[in-house]
């Protein structure tokens, strides 16, 4: 618990992170910067899973565990989306959304 | 726990154990194309080896659940895979020159079933987390390779890129139900949710993060493009076996941990099962790409198979696993169908097949058949999966639904003709010439169509699966 701090005030933060992350998805012409996006997601899923399991079930590990596991996966994630874009940038010499539309409707 | 309890998720065990001989054997066999054959081996003693007694029970306090349904679910789920890996043993031949690694499709490849197993048999929400990662990681890393092959890289970043936000969005709305419910166990959080805007939010993220994986239309966007890019035995990888291990996790969320809310989300599936099966219809009609064509034909049968959860009892459960496992055998056939064409001469549009039964009759034979299973048409094993989910729909008196799907066969009876009329009808200057395939395709297509035409005669194990699904009364 932090003194002064409600619950209200962390899951409103967490919230706006979240849409802060999928409005950035949605917008970005740079893969980086989706990636990025992402991540900012994942993390306020990670904070909201530690700020509800301490201010509302003290005493259990459930969330707190979780976010651990989120932190993990995360890292794997970027790992091989990382991957993924150097490879294609070796093939087109670019991270931009806009070449990647050689495959549409 | 004694030792006796961790062989309740022996078909885990072995599945590690084979990952783990596949490693030693990519070091010690230098021969490639031996490697084939140890894949292949290994994971056909892993098909006969699911097929032992059945235990029931839970493991970790409850993290790990098994019975009869998700055994039974799993020994489905082998077969495909077993057929994909023929089929992708005849994609590494073929490319051996250019790829030089074979070991490591394999090693990707049996790791994402891996983790649709635990996805299957989750009984935690951390389990189910960790699954649907282990599933669709490795797979969007085999989705790129083809390194030199700009499509597939292409088709690589829009996978990983979707499945990263769907499994954020999952998560989040996660937390809103453990916010709500105090627990993260799949039985526990059926009595304790509220129905609060605030968790029925939370419901809503999470179905979302999961109509990602099976591509409810609208999330789909990245279908047809992972689809046409990543390499052939990969798209029907993705298109039977993830999406069959997602809609099965999919009815457990929905009929046991969500069961109090079932009359707020039967009104969101009704919406998404007419939007889904129409989207995947009239986008169908108009592609050229028989691997696009295959993808939306996909979506549309990802609508049909929405429709039976809106029976929210055992017929539903039962029809929806049936309908998967000739869902599995009939889009392998076709997608093997296309993957051998391609292999022999790199074609894959539907121009390209005219003439087809001229010079190849048995390759467009296997294909009529997929193809009719895929539309449901009697004779073939698909009429009876349509036929349960029907009754499924019916049963609770959605009669307005059902019409609503018996148009859309029709219309997906239209485009599924078309190519058949174009292998069987149609003349063309140039077909595609005679080609021999090697003797792994020909297996896997052929027990494609002894398992097509034996399931559509009689249904031999529907009644089984009917007795096992009791997942409503856990």
């Amino acid at each position: 618990m932090i003194n002064g701090v409600s619950i209200y005030e962390i899951l409103t933060l967490t919230s706006i992170m979240f849409f802060i992350g999928v409005y950035g998805f949605f917008t970005r012409k740079n893969l980086i910067a989706m990636l990025v996006s992402v991540e900012l997601i994942l993390n306020s899923a990670a904070v909201n899973f530690v700020i509800i399991n301490k201010y509302m079930f003290p005493g259990k590990l459930g969330g707190d565990i979780f976010s651990i596991f989120i932190i993990a996966v995360a890292a794997a994630e970027t790992a091989l989306a990382l991957a993924i874009i150097i490879n294609l940038y070796r093939l087109i010499m670019s991270v931009k959304t806009k070449d990647l539309e050689t495959m549409k409707y | 726990m004694n030792w006796n309890q961790i062989f309740l998720m022996r078909q885990e065990l072995f599945l590690t154990i084979v990952i783990l001989l596949m490693l030693i054997a990519d070091i010690l066999v230098s021969d490639k194309k031996a490697l084939n054959k140890i894949a292949i081996a290994l994971f056909a003693l892993q098909t006969v080896f699911g097929f032992f007694s059945v235990y029931e029970g839970s493991l970790f306090g409850g993290m790990y659940v098994t019975d009869s349904l998700t055994f039974a679910f799993k020994n489905i789920l082998n077969i495909g895979v077993f057929l994909i890996v023929l089929q992708s043993a005849s994609f590494l031949d073929k490319n051996l020159s250019e790829i030089k690694k074979v070991g490591e499709f394999y090693i990707i490849l049996f790791s994402s079933l891996l983790g649709i197993y635990f996805m299957i048999s989750a009984g935690h929400f951390l389990i189910l987390y960790l699954g649907l990662e282990l599933s669709i990681l490795p797979i969007s890393a085999l989705a790129a390779y083809e390194l030199y092959n700009r499509k597939s890289s292409e088709a690589a970043i829009k996978l990983i890129l979707s499945a990263a936000i769907s499994s954020g969005v999952f998560l989040f709305g996660i937390t809103i139900l453990y916010a709500d419910a105090g627990s993260l166990y799949l039985k526990d959080m059926n009595g304790n949710l509220s129905l609060t805007y605030f968790s029925i939010m939370g419901m809503v993220f999470m179905f979302s993060g999961l109509a990602f994986k099976i591509s409810l239309v609208p999330f789909h966007f990245w279908t047809a493009d992972v689809y046409e890019g990543a390499p052939t035995a990969v798209s029907n990888y993705l298109s039977v076996i993830s999406k069959a291990g997602a809609v099965f996790i999919l009815v457990v969320l929905l009929f046991v941990s969500l069961r109090s809310m079932v009359d707020i989300w039967k009104y969101m599936i009704y919406g998404i099962t007419v939007l889904t099966m129409f989207v995947g219809n009239f986008f169908a009609l108009r592609q050229q790409n028989l691997k696009r064509f295959l993808a939306f034909s996909s979506i549309a049968q990802a609508g049909f198979i929405t429709m039976a959860l809106l029976s929210v009892d055992r017929l539903g459960v039962s029809s929806i696993i049936y309908f998967l496992a000739i869902y599995i055998f009939s889009n392998i056939g076709a997608f093997g169908v296309v993957e051998a064409v391609a292999l022999k001469t790199g074609k894959e549009n539907i121009d390209d097949y005219k003439g087809l039964y001229r010079t190849n009759p048995m390759v467009s034979l296997v294909l009529m058949l997929s193809l009719f299973s895929l539309a449901g048409i009697p004779p073939v094993a698909g009429f009876f999966g349509k036929f349960f989910l029907y009754t499924a729909a019916a049963s609770k008196g959605y009669y307005a639904l059902v019409f609503i799907a018996v148009v859309n066969v029709t219309i997906s009876l239209y485009y599924y003709l078309i190519v058949v009329r174009a292998a069987f009808l149609r003349k063309s200057e140039k077909p595609i010439p005679y080609f021999k395939s090697d003797i792994y395709m020909k297996t896997s297509l052929f027990i494609v169509t002894i398992a097509l035409l034996v399931m559509g005669l009689f249904s031999p194990f529907y009644e089984y699966i009917y007795d096992i699904s009791n997942i409503v009364n856990f």
